[in-house]
């Protein structure tokens, strides 16, 4: 069985080295083969980058070599794939290489794509790359005060980062002591402060608490560098001294270019993870590039990766897969004030998050650092 | 928000169907439909509790 990732990041390495030490012998014998493509000889912890953004991280702390995270087992190359073959059975590399497979997993991930919103490149900031984190830093260190317009573009990857960038700039703020120099103008897209309801709920009291401003129902249309403004879908026009952005996001270009999915998203079975359509039966999907209408968090990424891996290795053992994903996400908060709170939540169980408290904080700085245990399988 | 991300998608004319278990999408996308001036042609909800929501994109 050739078993072929095409994705290094956390969706492609959890899954490949869960599948290592499941299948240790067979890949071994040469049963199975188990070969990961991918586009970067580094691994990023991207969840940094909003630390990288308020100055409490720098980007090398959340970068390791590729090679140094894997099970031996498996064969790496950093060679991104260009097209992909499913009628075929194989992909074919940058370097022209051809990779026949029985079985393919695609796990690419997502990217910002700010230029689909006319003036939000230019006039923006934001915490999605380490350059642009770095940036939003030096922005943030050299305001004096005045409105901070926070605004959000569908899809996005990490649900809470909205809330949290608001947090965090606010106790940024406090601790320059700009506090009562500075107003936080949050807006969402939908008629409520976060997608999810209780998160929702429980953040309007933290923003009554701190006196930031909300306008819901806002869909950015465009940015007007000249006048300072962003305005909206829904008509309406916000004046800003600083606008923090969350672009909206695309699949990786590569996706779209082989036309396995509109935008980037490949149509995905929200149980079994493989693609839908003729070729799913040898064709998973993973992690932020799946379409389906759940958080791009790498805690989804994560428990798919889990509930893949155990399939394709039953699949080498047994014939046949056993598990299903029923839509498990876990995201903490960061709510500012060094304290932290959880969303948990699946297809059925919506999240009851609780209070926020300085253990949760605590537990997300160290997973920070555990994020390394974990992605190689040890945690 | 996947209405939001569909219907940016979707050509003038076309009419989308969003399903959800969500009450409070029952409520908001009608509202958020009036808003941007799109036109909400119906709404039903079937035995399993689940909301059918018929939006058609008007500009
Ligand atoms: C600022 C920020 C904060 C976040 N905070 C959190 C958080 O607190 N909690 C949480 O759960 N999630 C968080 N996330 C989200 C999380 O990082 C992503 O959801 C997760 O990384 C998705 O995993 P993935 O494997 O799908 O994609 P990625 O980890 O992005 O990996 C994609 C991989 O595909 C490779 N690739 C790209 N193109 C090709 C190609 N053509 N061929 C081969 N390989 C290719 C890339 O090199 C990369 O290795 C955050 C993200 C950001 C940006």
């Amino acid at each position: 069985m050739r078993i072929v990732v095409v994705g290094g990041g956390m969706a492609g390495t959890i899954f490949a080295n869960n599948v290592a030490r499941r299948l240790t012998s067979e890949l071994r014998s040469g049963k199975a083969r188990l070969t990961m493509l991918t586009a970067s000889d580094k691994h990023i912890y991207q969840p940094g980058w909003l630390y990288v953004a308020l100055g409490r991280m720098t980007p090398d702390q959340l970068e390791r070599e590729q090679a140094s995270l894997l099970e031996p087992e498996i064969k790496l190359h950093v060679d991104p794939v260009k097209s992909f073959d499913l009628g075929a059975k194989h992909v074919v590399t940058a370097s022209g290489k051809v990779h026949e497979y029985d079985i393919l997993v695609i796990a690419t991930g997502s990217r910002p794509a700010a230029e689909d919103v006319p003036g939000l490149k230019e006039n923006s900031f934001h915490c999605y790359s380490a350059e642009d984190a770095l940036k939003l830093y030096d922005r943030l260190s050299a305001f004096n005060g005045g409105r901070i317009v926070v605004t959000v573009g569908l899809p996005h990857k990490c649900p809470m980062i909205p809330l949290e960038i608001t947090f965090t700039m606010h106790d940024y703020f406090r601790d320059r002591g700009l506090l009562d120099k500075t107003e936080f103008y949050y807006t969402y897209p939908i008629g409520r402060l976060h997608s999810l309801e209780n998160v929702a709920l429980w953040a309007n009291g933290e923003f009554a608490e701190r006196g930031i401003h909300q306008e819901t129902f806002f869909n950015m249309k465009e940015v007007d560098g000249s006048k300072a403004v962003v305005r909206s879908e829904e008509g309406s026009e916000i004046a800003y001294d600083l606008l923090v952005s969350v672009p909206p996001h695309r699949g990786q270009k590569v996706i779209e270019e082989n036309s396995l999915g509109a935008n980037g998203w490949i149509p995905t079975d929200r149980h079994s993870l493989h693609m839908q359509g003729d070729h799913g039966d040898s064709v998973i999907v993973l992690g932020d590039t799946t379409n389906l209408p759940i958080s791009k968090a790498g805690s989804t990424a994560h428990f798919e990766a889990e509930v893949a891996a155990e399939n394709v290795a039953t699949r080498v053992k047994i014939g046949r897969e056993v598990r299903s994903y029923d839509g498990k996400v876990f995201c903490f908060i960061e709510a500012g004030k060094d304290r932290a709170t959880y969303a948990m939540f699946n297809y059925q169980k919506p999240p009851q998050p609780r209070a926020p408290n300085a253990a949760m904080h605590a537990f997300k700085m160290a997973y920070n650092q555990l994020y390394w245990a974990s992605v190689r399988g040890l945690l | 928000m996947e209405l939001i991300t569909a219907m940016k998608r979707a050509a003038v004319g076309d009419t989308l169907e969003l399903l959800s278990s969500d009450q409070g999408s029952a409520k908001d996308v009608p509202e958020w439909v009036r808003k941007v001036g799109h036109e909400m042609e119906r709404t039903e909800q079937d035995d399993a509790k689940v909301w059918h929501l018929f939006v058609k994109k008007a500009k």
